[in-house]
C-alpha cells in the first residue's frame, strides 16, 4: 500500500511561504512526477513527504493515517537523493544492507535481500565495492538498491539523474520505469525536465511557484493544458504564443499553437513569413519563421524539408490544435 | 610537472630549502649525539672526555628513569583521550544551529590562545588550589576536605590542564570535519530508520575519522615535549611523582649542569617519539590514505 494525501500543506522558511496551499492525492502504485522550473518548491514538497523538513501548516497522510508528525523513519518511505547520498566509507553490500541492519534484521536474512536486490541492478559484481570506485550510473543503481530493499510504502526520487550523461540517463529512464512495473509500487519523483515527466509519468503535477499548476496524465497536459504556464512548460520545442489582433479573432487574449502542428509549405497558407535560423536534427528540422504582425514561430517540419534561410514560407495551424488562453492565462474550453 | 625536464626544475629549485631544513635538523642532532658520549659538565669544565656509554647507562639505572617514561605515555595517552573525546563531543555540540554561534565558537577556542605556563598558573592558584581554588570552596561546600590536587594527584592534575588546553584544538579540527559531512548522509541514514546514536556511530564517526587521526599525530608530536605547565606547577614532584622525560632532561642540564647526560636522554627521548611514531602510523596511518 502507499496512499499518500496532502491536505492544505504549506511551508514557510521565516517569512517566505516557498508552499503557500498544496492539495493533492496519489493514488496507491502510482508513478507521480512533481515538475516545474528550478527553485519551484519541488524538493521542499518532497521533502514534506519524507518528513525531513516539518510542515508549517496542514496534514500529509499515509495509507489513512496522519503521518504529519512522525518522524522519516516512522513513515516507511525511501528516498533516493540527488547526490545519491551513500555512504563512502562502506562497501556497496553495507550501503544496500544498512537500512536493513538499522531495522534488526538478523544477518542471514539481511544477505538474502541485498543478494536479491544486487541481481535486480545488476551490481552482483561490485557488492565489495566502495561507492568511490563505481561510476555515475552504478552509484545511482546502490541508491536504488539501498531504497528497495526496505519494501517501502513509497519511493522518493528527488531528479536522480541529473547528474548522469545524457545516453545513460536514457538508460536509467527505462529502468526505473521498468522497476515501477516490475514492483508496482507508488513513486514520487522530482525532476525539472519536462522530457522526463512526460515519459515516465502516469500522473504529472506540474508545479510553479509553489502552486500546483496542474494535475494530469502526461497526455491530458500535452493536450489540453490548463493554462499559459503548463502549455508553455511541456511539450518541446515550447509552445508558441500569439497574442494581440490575430489572437482576437478567434476570441482569446492569447493562442497558442505547438511547432508539431504547423503545416508548412512554399506556395499557400494561413501566415506568410521568412525563415530564420534553422536547427537540423536528421529526422526533424525545428524552424524559426518570422510572420508580419505576429512575430518569431518555431516550426517543426520533416528533415528532408529543403528550405534556406530568408526563403519565403506559408505556415498553416492544423485544425482543432489552436489553443486559446483569457488574459489572466487560463485556458478557454 | 611530467616531463624529464621538469622534474629536473622542480628538484633544483626546492633543493635549496631542502638542504636548508636538512642542515637545520641534523646540525642539533649530531651535536647532542657527541655531547651524550662525552663528559661534560659545566661546574668541572676541566674533565673532559669520551666516557662510551656511561651516560646512557646513568641514564637507564637512574631510578627515575622509567617513572619519567611512564608519566610522559600517561601525558600524551591521557590527554589524547580527552581531547578527542570531549573534542567530538564539543564539536557535535557547537555545530548544532544556535543564536550566538559566532561567540561560542569563539569561547571555545579561546584556552589554545593562553600561553602554557599562564593556562598552568591560573590552574594552580584559581582552580586547585588548596585554600583560595575554586574546587577548595566547592568540596568545603559539600562539608568536604578540600583535594590537594597538585600534591596528592599531580599526574592526573597535570594531563587535565594539558587537556583542558589542547581540547580547543581538536575540538576546532574535528568541527570542520563535521561541517564537510553532506548534510543528505545524515537525512538518507535517517530515512534508513537509523536512531542519533547509530547515525553517529556509522555515519558521522567513520566520516571523523581521517580528523581525529590528525589530531593524535599533531598533537602527540606536541605533548611528547610538555614542559612548562610541570615547570610552572609540580616542578616534577611531589618527590619525582610528575617526572616526565623532557622535566628529567631538564633537570641533568640546568639543575645538574651535566650537559653530556642531558644529551643522552635528548637522544633516548628522540628514540622514544620514534617508537611511539612508527606504533601511531602503524595503527592509524592508513586513515589518512584517500
Ligand atoms: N532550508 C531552507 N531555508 C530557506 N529557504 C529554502 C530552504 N530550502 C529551500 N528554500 C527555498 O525554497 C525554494 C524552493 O526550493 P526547492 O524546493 O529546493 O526548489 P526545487 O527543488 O524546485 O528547485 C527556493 O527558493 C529555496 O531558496
Ligand atoms: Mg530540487
Amino acid at each position: 500500500m502507499g496512499k499518500i494525501t496532502l491536505r492544505n500543506v504549506a511551508k514557510r522558511f521565516g517569512e517566505v511561504a516557498v508552499i503557500p496551499d498544496i492539495n493533492l492525492d496519489i493514488e496507491d502504485g502510482e508513478f507521480v512526477v512533481f515538475v516545474g522550473p528550478s527553485g519551484c518548491g519541488k524538493s521542499t514538497l518532497l521533502r514534506l513527504i519524507a518528513g525531513l523538513e516539518d510542515v508549517s501548516d496542514g496534514t500529509i497522510e499515509i495509507d489513512g493515517v496522519n503521518a504529519t508528525d512522525l518522524p522519516p523513519a516512522k513513515r516507511g518511505l525511501a528516498m533516493v537523493f540527488q547526490s545519491y547520498a551513500l555512504y563512502p566509507h562502506m562497501t556497496v553490500r553495507k550501503n544496500i544492507a544498512f537500512p536493513l541492519k538499522m531495522a534488526g534484521l538478523d544477518p542471514a536474512e539481511i544477505e538474502r535481500k541485498v543478494d536479491g536486490a544486487a541481481k535486480v541492478l545488476n551490481l552482483s559484481n561490485y557488492l565489495e565495492r566502495r561507492p568511490g570506485q563505481l561510476s555515475g550510473g552504478q552509484r545511482q543503481r546502490v541508491a536504488i538498491g539501498r531504497a528497495i530493499v526496505r519494501e517501502p510504502k513509497a519511493f522518493l526520487f528527488d531528479e536522480p539523474l541529473s547528474n548522469l550523461d545524457a545516453a545513460l540517463r536514457v538508460n536509467m529512464r527505462i529502468e526505473i520505469s521498468e522497476l515501477h512495473q516490475t514492483l508496482k509500487t507508488t513513486m514520487i519523483y522530482v525532476t525539472h525536465d519536462q522530457v522526463e515527466a512526460m515519459t515516465m509519468a502516469d500522473k504529472i503535477v506540474v508545479l510553479n511557484a509553489g502552486r500546483i499548476e496542474q494535475v494530469g496524465s502526461p497526455l491530458e497536459l500535452y493536450r489540453r493544458p490548463a493554462n499559459l504556464f503548463v502549455a508553455g512548460f511541456i511539450g518541446s520545442p515550447k509552445m508558441n504564443f500569439i497574442e494581440g489582433s490575430e489572437a482576437k479573432l478567434h476570441n482569446a487574449a492569447t493562442i497558442g499553437i505547438r511547432p508539431e502542428h504547423i503545416d508548412l509549405s512554399t506556395s499557400a497558407g494561413t501566415w506568410k513569413g521568412t525563415v530564420g535560423m534553422s536547427e537540423h536534427l536528421g529526422s526533424d528540422t525545428f524552424m524559426r519563421v518570422t510572420v508580419e504582425g505576429l512575430g518569431m514561430l518555431t516550426v517543426r517540419a520533416s528533415g528532408e524539408v529543403s528550405v534556406q534561410q530568408g526563403d519565403t514560407v506559408w505556415l498553416t495551424p492544423q485544425d482543432g490544435k489552436l489553443h486559446h488562453f483569457d488574459a489572466n492565462g487560463k485556458s478557454l474550453a | 610537472m611530467s616531463t624529464q625536464s621538469t622534474r629536473l626544475a622542480a628538484r633544483l629549485m626546492v633543493a635549496p630549502s631542502v638542504i636548508l631544513l636538512f642542515i637545520w635538523m641534523i646540525v642539533p642532532l649530531a651535536m647532542t649525539l657527541y655531547f651524550s658520549f662525552r663528559l661534560y659538565r659545566l661546574l668541572s669544565p676541566e674533565r673532559t672526555g669520551w666516557v662510551g656509554f656511561n651516560n646512557y647507562i646513568w641514564f637507564l639505572n637512574s631510578p627515575d628513569f622509567w617513572l619519567a617514561i611512564w608519566n610522559t605515555l600517561a601525558l600524551v595517552g591521557g590527554v589524547l583521550v580527552i581531547t578527542v573525546v570531549l573534542g567530538t563531543l564539543v564539536a557535535l555540540l557547537i555545530d548544532q544551529p544556535v543564536k550566538g554561534q559566532g561567540v561560542l565558537r569563539i569561547l571555545v577556542i579561546a584556552p589554545f590562545f593562553v600561553m602554557p605556563p599562564v593556562a598552568a598558573s591560573i590552574w594552580e592558584n584559581l582552580f586547585m588550589h588548596p585554600q583560595n581554588g575554586l574546587f577548595a570552596a566547592i568540596s568545603r561546600g559539600f562539608g568536604a576536605q578540600p583535594i590537594l590536587f597538585l600534591e596528592q594527584h599531580p599526574m592526573p592534575s597535570v594531563i587535565a590542564i594539558v587537556a583542558w588546553e589542547w581540547l580547543p584544538f581538536a575540538t576546532l579540527i574535528l568541527l570542520t570535519a563535521l561541517q564537510s559531512l553532506s548534510s543528505e548522509q545524515i537525512e538518507a541514514a535517517e530515512m534508513d530508520g537509523a536512531s542519533a546514536f547509530s547515525r553517529f556511530r556509522y555515519i558521522i564517526l567513520p566520516h571523523l575519522t581521517r580528523a581525529i587521526t590528525a589530531v593524535i599525530l599533531i598533537q602527540t608530536i606536541f605533548l611528547l615535549g610538555i614542559f612548562g605547565e610541570i615547570y610552572t606547577t609540580t616542578q616534577g614532584g611531589p618527590g619525582s611523582a610528575s617526572t616526565t622525560l623532557p622535566y628529567m632532561i631538564f633537570k641533568q642540564a640546568i639543575v645538574a649542569k651535566d650537559i653530556g647526560r642531558a644529551a643522552a636522554g635528548g637522544i633516548i627521548a628522540v628514540i622514544l617519539a620514534n617508537i611511539v611514531a612508527v606504533f601511531l602510523m602503524r595503527g592509524l596511518g592508513k586513515n589518512l590514505d584517500a
